[in-house]
């Protein structure tokens, strides 16, 4: 008889279910993981680096990039730890906002999540509803910024505008016209903000029919239940945050408990897993579509009643409008320095952290004073995630490889930064 | 001790009381309190922020590097006018200044290479920032946290490869984010921000060839430091306040 040795495999950087540049070396015996060694590191930019030496507000744009389908929380970290060391704070308006997109941006990619999760585990279609309905939150990015998704919308101070008064239609062309623009335009008649009352209405089905496709399937329950299962101590201890943490039973929600822009002002729930496995991480994340969705209505509400100022008036951190700036010289120094220049952050330091939707996203910052950061370090809740994968991934099978990382989360723009 | 705010008085009592002499400076900025610690001490005090049933810090949610090379240091003369144009403030030495041949070479800084990290307790919901500063600038060396907090495996792994710090006890230190067989650590203020190679793909060799890059070492904006009269005010009005003679 041969002899019986255990076999070594590469799983990646090329592998659909490899959620993008994933290189993971795996020691098998049989079928079963005995060690897991990933190897990041192939969409390494040096993000951090390159902040030093631009002016603060250059590096929002690099934000977005990070985490590429939960843009607008990376750049809240970015701005939030900036307004700190400057001692300055964003109108209420803008607050409510940025609260507003934060959970447009959880759902994105939660949907995102979801539809991947699904595919890598051989549901396919929910993958395409799941998709259609990002299609709808992301016109809202493109509305607010411009952008579908790498929006530079926050800027320390505020927001860069205010919500647009009416919601841009699709136009007619080959592909869309008849009957499909008019359902698509339907929504479309009034503003933003009308647009977002009418979809977080609609979505609370949405959210029911994932939950008909996959709560009760029998292959997505073999395939979820007890893989991965974490305990509230590992966890802790792993560094998880987000979702991670919560499905193992630890309640904890940044949101909740270091409240940030206008979270102290929304009434919502943080959903909690019992049993620290991927099928609890998915009721998790689902249930939270639905938080975000009361979250999306309040602020809606709010914003309607509540016009005002979305961005200090202070000339050496924001420029002044355009009809200022023709008739007023000092506006014009003013935009000319800030646009040339940037503006000076008084020396120190700090850390400002957010609930990303996929964790803890946090940024510490070091300022000497200079019109450009001294040190950026990002912490990224994907890459204590993907840390722990050895362990996780230690006796399970060669096919649930696929479905810890999908429940985890991986992003490789944020963990290889 | 100095008085800190009423969110953080707690905490830094807390800190007092177990860490005591262990303590080399204990700061309050912009509402975060910050340890400092000798790295003689590091992991002890890791150990027991972690176990003391009063800090209970049970999460370590970060650990970075930082290289205090040119700290303070400018581009651009703001105090009094020069004929010279923009040009003096391209002439300085920051890393997007310079290629790998002309790199400078950096003088022996005492304090040059810290390691700091940012400590969670979800028990009493309070945050800490813990920071030492290396030893030896040659070769910096710090205990390793992986024995008290798992997640600081890859963190430290990161700081070795980005800033060359050592981490004594750590059981895997590999680099992590360079790409295999990298040379330099890419964070430190004396490696070019353009890099080193390039790497590309030769359809004659039929291989993967690294090659010096060949981009101009370029950055736009100097850097400039201002005193702005704002926050001299109010750097006058704590310091005053810290004297005990508050402003009449």
């Amino acid at each position: 008889m041969s002899e019986i040795r255990n076999f070594t495999m590469n799983f990646g950087p090329q592998h659909p279910a490899a959620h993008g540049v994933l290189r993971l070396i795996l020691e098998l015996n049989g079928e079963t993981v005995e060690r897991a060694d990933p190897h990041v590191g192939l969409l390494h930019r040096a993000t951090e680096k390159l902040a030093e030496s631009k002016p603060y507000n250059q590096s929002i744009g690099y934000m977005d990039r990070l985490d590429y389908v939960s843009m607008m929380c990376n750049e809240h970290a970015y701005v939030l730890a900036i307004e700190q060391l400057m001692g300055i704070e964003a109108p209420r308006r803008a607050q409510y906002i940025r609260t507003m997109f934060d959970e447009i941006t959880r759902i994105l990619n939660h949907l995102m999540w979801l539809g991947s999760n699904a595919l890598d585990l051989g549901a396919m279609s929910v993958f395409l509803y799941a998709f259609r309905e990002r299609e709808n939150l992301m016109d809202c990015y493109e509305a607010v910024s411009g952008a579908r998704m790498h929006a530079t919308y926050y800027r320390p101070g505020g927001v860069y505008r205010d919500l647009p008064d009416k919601m841009p239609k699709v136009a007619e062309s080959r592909w869309r016209k008849g009957k499909d623009l008019e359902r698509m335009n339907k929504w479309r008649e009034g503003s933003l903000l009308d647009f977002l009352d009418q979809f977080t209405e609609d979505f609370y089905t949405k959210v029911d029919d994932y939950e008909t496709l996959l709560t009760d399937n029998r292959i997505w329950k073999q395939r979820t239940v007890g893989i991965g299962a974490v305990s509230p101590e590992r966890a802790l201890q792993l560094g998880f945050t987000g979702p991670m943490l919560r499905g193992s039973g630890v309640a904890w929600d940044l949101r909740k408990k270091r409240a940030y822009a206008a979270y102290d002002q929304m009434n919502f729930d943080i959903p909690v897993g019992s049993n620290g496995d991927c099928y609890d991480r998915y009721l998790v994340r689902i249930e939270e579509m639905r938080q975000s969705t009361h979250i999306i209505r309040q602020c809606v509400d709010w914003l309607r009643a509540n016009p005002g100022p979305v961005m200090l008036r202070n000339f050496k951190i924001s420029p002044p409008t355009r009809e200022e700036m023709k008739d007023d010289m000092e506006a014009m120094i003013h935009h000319f320095k800030l646009f040339t220049e940037g503006y000076c952050v008084p020396a120190g330091e700090t850390y400002a952290s957010v609930e990303a939707p996929k964790g803890e996203f946090g940024c510490y910052m070091v300022s000497d004073g200079a019109n450009k950061p001294f040190r950026v370090h990002l912490r990224a809740p994907g890459f204590a995630h993907l840390s722990a994968m050895n362990e996780m991934a230690q006796g399970h099978m060669l096919a649930d490889i696929a479905a810890l990382i999908a429940t985890q989360d991986i992003v490789f723009g944020e963990i290889d930064r | 001790m100095s008085a800190f705010s009423p969110h953080l008085q707690g905490l830094a009592d807390e800190l007092e009381r177990w860490l005591g002499q262990k303590i080399e400076q204990l700061t309050e900025h912009r509402g975060q309190l910050s340890l400092m610690v000798s790295p003689d001490h590091w992991f002890e005090v890791a150990l027991q922020l972690r176990d003391e049933p009063g800090l209970a810090f049970e999460q370590l949610s970060d650990l970075c590097g930082v290289d205090y090379l040119g700290y303070g240091d400018d581009e651009w003369e703001t105090a009094e006018a020069t004929g010279e144009g923009f040009s003096r403030g391209v002439d300085a030495l920051g890393p997007g200044r310079f290629d790998w041949s002309q790199r400078p070479e950096a003088d022996a800084v005492p304090n040059r290479f810290a390691v700091v990290a940012h400590l969670l307790s979800i028990k009493h919901n309070k945050r800490l920032r813990i920071q030492c500063f290396a030893p030896a600038e040659d070769l910096p060396v710090v205990p390793s946290l992986v024995e008290v907090w798992s997640s600081a495996n890859w963190y430290e792994r990161e700081v070795f490869d980005l800033f060359g710090v050592v981490f004594e006890g750590h059981p895997d230190l590999r680099r992590i984010l360079t790409d295999y067989g990298f040379i330099g650590h890419p964070f430190r203020k004396d490696f070019p921000l353009i890099g080193n190679v390039t790497v590309r793909y030769d359809e004659q060799k039929e291989r993967v060839v690294y090659e010096p890059v060949e981009i101009e070492p370029r950055v736009l904006v100097p850097r400039v430091i201002r005193e702005d009269s704002r926050y001299v005010d109010e750097k006058l009005e704590s310091k005053a306040v810290k004297e005990g003679h508050p402003e009449s």
